[in-house]
């Protein structure tokens, strides 16, 4: 199964409703709770990077026998160092994003807390795709 | 397993209308022969379809009033809230007085063990696991969270609420008088219907200390007849047990049992959209850094029970007034302690936890890739579908329409949408479009137009 939302840069406003929609697809396939949870976290830090970081992109998830694979495709500005940006605590959020409680520099590494296979890549620029596997068996 | 529900739908009086379907939180019900049918898998006895039905066609099952005098000993557990639907000339002692007259040898007020109930919640918050807790005092919300939200089953605190704790003290003081355990019943006063759920089929926990419910609506008229037979010429009782104190007057309101919270960042929710719409943001992880969540079905929490009486802003006004005149008393020292709760507080500390409360899934299969394929069947259903929400196929959404295609065997041509399509296209006769609603709205609503005087029907 194929689902596909959009994300747009800014709007804090309507971050997580990628997040909320996919939960109730999981929980409507009886997956367990504790991972429905994860997949929910790390998708939720996700699209709040997208939103926070980055101009707007798109988030897809595919769903199929076991796992959930999920990608947040944004259209840059891109990442130079992104070993930096998966450590704790590093960001380069502006003073206003950070007036709204988010970044605290936790957003990838909170997302491969969560996630069983996590693979950023991102050309500066051009933009991040950051896509993240869970195993839902 | 299916759940015991205490909303139930009269079927004589049930006109079809679907106010109901479309209120209800948790899409549990359905338009079938012109009648609404409950779920029980999906009821979580909210009560929003209670409120929201024009013709009085659902109702709180209960217990035969009789039933009480199958025990020798009859006790009446009666919230406060209960004694709050009175005006402030009738005092406790005289409804005390009323209640022993009806049948109960013992009258106790549910919110009696308060304190230990806020003892050992507050010992769980500075432990401090799976925040931010939620509080188990609403039955509803412990069956929404287990149905709607199984994520957050962890952060329901198992803590036995007041109602059984008081059962159990009073059980126990009972059988230490002499009583066997077989001759006590004790019978709780409900002002809603989830209550009843919880003591006919308790969460995490094999059997209620509770014998019987009886509905706060019946009990007033009883009591209010006595009051009013009786006139001027009236009998008061001494009260068996000592008073609430102001807290524990408190408890079943909204901010009852958060303003004895020990946590540094604590929210009060009521009404059941409200507890959706946070609980909703608690699951995605987005709310951060709340330790407590005091959660109430009901507007106004319990004043706001579909079986009481008085409206629920005087009740609150009530209750609140009673707990001011006893924080006078305390504050002079004229307040006598429940010396008898205090005195168990070791056996009944003991007995206060429940078992973890379990999820209740409401998937479309329990086998992953079962569901899946529906899942996708649904998702193929779902763009057919017209997207309003109308109900005319008597289910609540359009949604809810493609599941019930895939899971319950209902059809593409139970929409109106798809039968107009159908009929212009040849494909299906008028006749069988006006079949398929006579099938879900039932034969009379088809047939009123069919007879009505005013239209010159050609036959």
């Amino acid at each position: 199964m194929h689902l596909e939302y959009t994300v747009v840069e800014g709007d804090f406003v309507n971050a997580g409703s990628a997040s909320s929609s996919i939960k109730k697809t999981l929980k409507q396939l009886n997956v367990n709770p504790s991972i429905v949870k994860r997949v929910v976290v790390a998708l939720y830090e996700a699209e709040v990077n997208a939103i926070a970081h980055a101009y707007g992109g798109v988030v897809t998830a595919d769903i199929d026998a076991g796992k959930i694979l999920v990608r947040v495709i944004d259209k840059g500005p891109g990442i130079p160092d992104i070993d930096w940006a998966m450590q704790e605590g590093n960001s380069t959020a502006s003073p206003e994003v950070r007036n709204m409680g988010f970044g605290a520099g936790m957003g990838l590494p909170n997302i491969k807390k969560n996630v069983d296979r996590l693979n950023v890549q991102s050309t500066v620029g051009v933009g991040t795709t950051v896509e993240m596997e869970v195993n839902l068996g | 397993m299916v759940f015991f529900h205490a909303l139930q739908i009269n079927e004589t009086v049930c006109e079809g209308c679907s106010h109901c379907m479309r209120v209800c939180p948790t899409e549990a019900i359905r338009v079938r022969d012109g009648k609404a049918h409950i779920n029980e898998d999906r009821c979580i006895d909210c009560g929003e379809c209670f409120i929201a039905c024009p013709h009085k066609a659902v109702f709180v099952k209960q217990d035969d009033f009789e039933e009480i005098f199958k025990f020798p000993c009859r006790v009446a557990l009666v919230p406060a809230v209960f004694l709050g639907q009175f005006k402030d000339d009738i005092s406790v002692s005289r409804i005390y007085a009323i209640l022993n007259e009806i049948g109960f040898q013992h009258v106790i007020e549910t919110e009696i063990s308060t304190p230990l109930y806020t003892e050992r919640k507050n010992q769980m918050e500075r432990e401090g696991n799976n925040k931010p807790l939620i509080s188990s005092f609403c039955p509803a919300i412990v069956r929404l969270i287990q149905v709607k939200f199984p994520g957050l089953v962890d952060n329901i605190m198992p803590i036995k609420a007041p109602l059984d704790i008081t059962a159990m003290f009073i059980r126990r003081k009972l059988v230490n008088e002499g009583w066997p355990e077989d001759q006590i019943g004790v019978f709780y006063v409900t002002p809603c219907a989830a209550k009843i759920a919880a003591v006919k089929s308790p969460v995490g926990e094999e059997k209620s200390s509770v014998d019987g419910v009886i509905n706060m609506d019946s009990l007033y008229n009883r009591v209010y007849k006595k009051i009013k037979e009786q006139g001027h010429d009236y009998k008061e009782v001494k009260l068996p047990i000592a008073q609430l104190t102001s807290d524990s007057i408190l408890t079943s309101l909204t901010n009852g049992e958060r303003r004895l919270s020990i946590a540094e960042h604590s929210l009060s929710i009521d009404g059941i959209d409200n507890v959706i719409e946070f609980l909703e943001k608690v699951e995605n992880d987005e709310v951060e850094g709340v330790d407590f969540l005091e959660l109430r079905a009901c507007d106004q929490s319990c004043p706001g029970g579909i079986l009481t009486y008085n409206n629920r802003f005087l009740t609150c006004e009530r209750m609140f007034n009673r707990a001011r005149y006893v924080a006078g008393k305390e504050r002079r020292g004229e307040m006598t302690r429940a010396k008898e709760v205090e005195e168990e507080h070791d056996y009944l500390m003991n007995n206060i936890m429940v078992e973890d409360v379990e999820p209740r899934s409401i998937s479309l299969d329990p086998d992953f890739n079962k569901a899946l394929e529906k899942m996708n069947k649904i998702k193929v259903l779902e763009k057919l579908l017209p997207q309003i929400d109308c109900g005319i196929c008597g289910a609540p959404s359009c949604n809810a329409l493609a599941e019930d295609i895939v899971c319950n065997g209902c059809k593409l041509t139970d929409c109106i949408f798809i039968q107009r399509n159908m009929e212009s296209r040849k494909s299906m006769k008028v006749e069988t479009s006006l079949k398929i609603m006579e099938k879900t709205w039932g034969q009379e609503k088809i047939e009123n137009y069919i007879k009505s005087k005013f239209l010159k029907i050609k036959k």
